[in-house]
């Protein structure tokens, strides 16, 4: 006979590694990096265990505790008290401990116990354990707490191997016996003496050494300075924007030489016609302009990763909570907001973290004005094409240096709508506490490092594949039809819809200095911010007709003034230009308005940007 | 060691310097003026191991109004506010 599937979950403080152990018993590849708070969601995934039982297992959020004091820690709770609509309880908790760090897991299990569960303390990263030299009497803990005690290190091959067969034993015997959950949130006095309980455990059966983590000392003494510290994430900042720059450009040089030739080939091959157009200027000048970038952003996703990976972003929010608290920021939000770097949806996902209702909002609401990675085709764009590729001082590479400007005027930006935020909304407002663990360095592992890396370059070359690539097609369909009459001497595109549709457009956005071109490309930009580099691909690409095999950023340089360029930039640091984060934004305020409102505020600051840069920089000679 | 402390005066968390080494005495919400009620700010501080007995060592110091402060408690790093730390009385 089939067993029933065995429902297993994993519950464990922060850091704990349930996440790798979660992805090291599925096979899964779901986000693992060295700071508290990484996992904001439910995640189910299968697997089999060496006696044939089959398994779901079910990742959570982590938490000190059942009490859901954040959105994500009510997932946890949710779950484990079988609260969530529709959810099986599971039949087995496993909870994960940190072994270097037992007192808070083994206070969290006591607690679990009251829920009735059936419970298992699997003890993680037992490897580092025994490199600082901590010793566990596991027989002895699994006797004093009265539940399975088993040791894992998820993150070596067949570190899980004693789990997966203490699964199989404790399956086997698991019971129908219906048990009491007596579980209600814990008083001060019962949480006193949950804690004082577990540290006497804890006394009885591990044996801790007088030999801390000295290199995460040692290390903590340069980054936490208060003066060298911020000096120390200042340079990170920069480096990480002018490499985005200067070190991918070689990469880039090659992607984009390999589209020139393919599209000669076309040219070369097809008849002239249709077809030959679609594939030239549709696809291979729209959807290839865009995968040109993919060096960049694969730089900028290594940065950050690399940076979660070693344990540097609890450190950058402790370094930066009284800083952003001036402007009405809380110190957890520094993370969601670095994150918003690489793409605004995690980031704001990673909001959930927050547990004050006021800061999680402002922090969803100024997430989109960090620069995501969808701008840097467009910034680099136009940088390349108007800013001379000079050095300054010697040694910073100029178009870098404006870069850095443009991701410097997004995060003022964010900074300034916060404490706008704070000052005419949120007057009343006492700052939430901030308390966060900041935990032990790790060596980055190569192996997440490179899924991470891997993962997000599959998700960019899909995106150009599918929405970018779609959209694409729509625009060389506008751009080229309805086709000229006879014996038209204007290039073609002036007859078709685009071109119908950009002139009804271009009385509106005149007055920052963009043209029907540019008005063309920032509407199906609404999918995704890329888009308009390749419409404009496209655009000019039909417009320019059989020459036009030229760059398009050369095409760009000749088309239009240094004002309508730095216009442009000014336009995207803010333009809500992205259908998705809307719709995250909806999801997780949970309501239209704050949607709109924040469509309405980019918008409005897009506008009076563009206005204010154009208009100054035709005053100073630049029209 | 123990007798040491015994004879040190009690003072909050949230005035100590960096490198200031001590044990919790016992935990004073009222005392700090945090935006939580006195029963979260204590159930979060105990949950982040801030109990009688810890031992605990301020190990870094922010810029601004030497706020916030890393404390090492046992063998975990938390970092708080000053104001919440007001909370934890050590000797
Ligand atoms: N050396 C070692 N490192 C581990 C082990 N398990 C996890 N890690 C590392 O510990 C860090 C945290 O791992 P995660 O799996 O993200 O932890 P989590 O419990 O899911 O964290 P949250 O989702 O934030 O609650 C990562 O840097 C992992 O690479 C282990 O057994 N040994
Ligand atoms: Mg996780």
């Amino acid at each position: 006979m089939e067993l029933p599937l065995l429902h297993l979950a994993l519950v464990g403080t922060p850091n704990s590694g349930k996440t790798s152990l979660f992805n090291a018993l599925t096979g899964s590849r779901q986000k693992v990096a060295n700071y508290p708070g990484v996992t904001v969601e439910r995640k189910e995934g299968f697997f089999v265990t060496p006696l044939g039982r089959q398994v779901s297992i079910v990742d959570l959020p982590g938490t000190y505790s059942l009490r859901g004091r954040s959105p994500d820690e009510e997932i946890t709770r949710d779950f484990v008290l079988g609260k969530a609509s529709g959810e099986i309880v599971p039949d087995l908790v496993l909870c994960v401990a940190d072994s270097t760090n037992l007192r808070l897991t083994i206070r969290l299990l006591l607690e679990l116990k009251r829920t009735g569960r059936p419970l298992v303390l699997v003890l993680n990263m037992f490897d580092i354990a025994s490199r600082r030299g901590i010793s566990v009497d596991v027989v002895r803990l699994a006797k004093e707490l009265g539940v399975p005690v088993v040791t894992s290190i998820a993150v070596r091959k067949g570190g899980t191997a004693d789990l997966l067969k203490l699964t199989d034993e404790i399956s086997a015997r698991l019971a129908s016996e219906p048990r009491e959950n007596s579980w209600r949130a814990l008083s001060v006095p019962e949480l006193r003496a949950t804690q004082r309980e577990a540290d006497r455990i804890i006394s009885d059966c591990v044996s801790l050494p007088a030999r801390p983590d000295t290199l995460t000392a040692r290390i903590d003494a340069i980054v936490l300075h208060p003066v060298g510290g911020l000096i120390v994430l200042a340079l990170i900042l920069f480096v990480m924007f002018q490499a985005v720059f200067a070190w991918a450009q070689p990469a880039m040089d090659l992607l984009k030489s390999g589209f020139d030739a393919l599209g000669a080939f076309v040219q070369a091959t097809l008849p002239d016609g249709l077809l030959q157009s679609f594939l030239q200027n549709g696809v291979i000048a729209g959807v290839g302009s865009v995968i040109v970038f993919l060096p960049q952003i694969i730089l900028i996703f290594l940065f950050i990763l690399l940076l979660e990976d070693f344990g540097y972003m609890a450190r950058a929010a402790f370094l930066m909570d009284r800083i952003m608290g001036g402007a009405g920021l809380h110190g957890r939000a520094f993370i969601p907001l670095l994150s918003s770097f690489a793409c605004a949806i995690p980031g704001i996902m990673a909001t959930r973290v927050i547990d004050n209702k006021r800061d999680r909002l402002t922090t969803i609401l100024i997430a989109p004005l960090m620069t995501c990675s969808a701008r840097i085709p467009v910034y680099t764009l136009i940088i390349s094409a108007f800013i001379p590729a000079r050095d300054v001082w010697g040694f910073i590479n100029l178009q870098g240096l404006v870069m850095f400007g443009l991701y410097a005027a997004g995060i003022t930006s964010a900074l300034v709508v916060s404490f706008l935020i704070k000052f005419f909304m949120l007057r009343d407002y006492a700052p939430a506490p901030f308390m966060l663990e900041l935990p032990d360095y790790k060596v980055p592992r190569l192996k997440s490092i490179a899924i991470g890396i891997f993962t997000r370059a599959k998700m960019f070359l899909q995106r150009a594949g599918t929405t970018i690539f779609s959209m694409m097609v729509l625009i060389w369909f506008l751009a080229s039809f309805p086709q000229p009459p006879a014996g038209a001497t204007e290039p073609a595109i002036n007859f078709s819809l685009a071109a119908i549709i950009g002139k009804a457009i271009e009385p509106l956005l005149a007055p920052v200095g963009f043209n029907w071109q540019i008005a063309v490309a920032l509407i199906p930009g609404m999918a995704a911010r890329e888009v308009a580099v390749a419409a404009l691909g496209t655009v000019y690409a039909i417009e320019g007709g059989k020459e036009a095999a030229e760059q398009i950023g050369q095409v760009l340089a000749s088309k239009w003034s240094l004002a309508t360029a730095l216009s442009m930039l000014a336009w995207y640091i803010f333009a809500p230009q992205c259908a998705s984060t809307l719709a995250v934004i909806r999801r997780e305020t949970g309501s239209w308005t704050w949607m709109a409102a924040t469509f309405g505020y980019m918008l409005v600051l897009a506008y009076a940007a563009s206005l204010l840069t154009y208009n100054v920089a035709v005053a100073l000679g630049a029209g | 060691m123990t007798d040491t402390h015994d004879m040190r005066r009690e003072m909050p968390l949230g005035l100590a310097q960096r490198g200031y080494t001590g044990v919790i005495r016992h935990l004073a919400a009222k005392e700090a003026g945090s935006a939580l009620s006195d029963i979260e700010l204590e159930s979060r501080l105990i949950e982040l191991g801030f109990v009688e007995g810890a031992r605990v060592e301020v190990l870094h110091e922010g810029l601004v109004g030497r706020d916030p402060i890393a404390v090492r408690v046992d063998n975990i790093t938390i970092a708080v506010r000053r104001r919440e730390a007001m909370a934890i009385i050590v000797a």
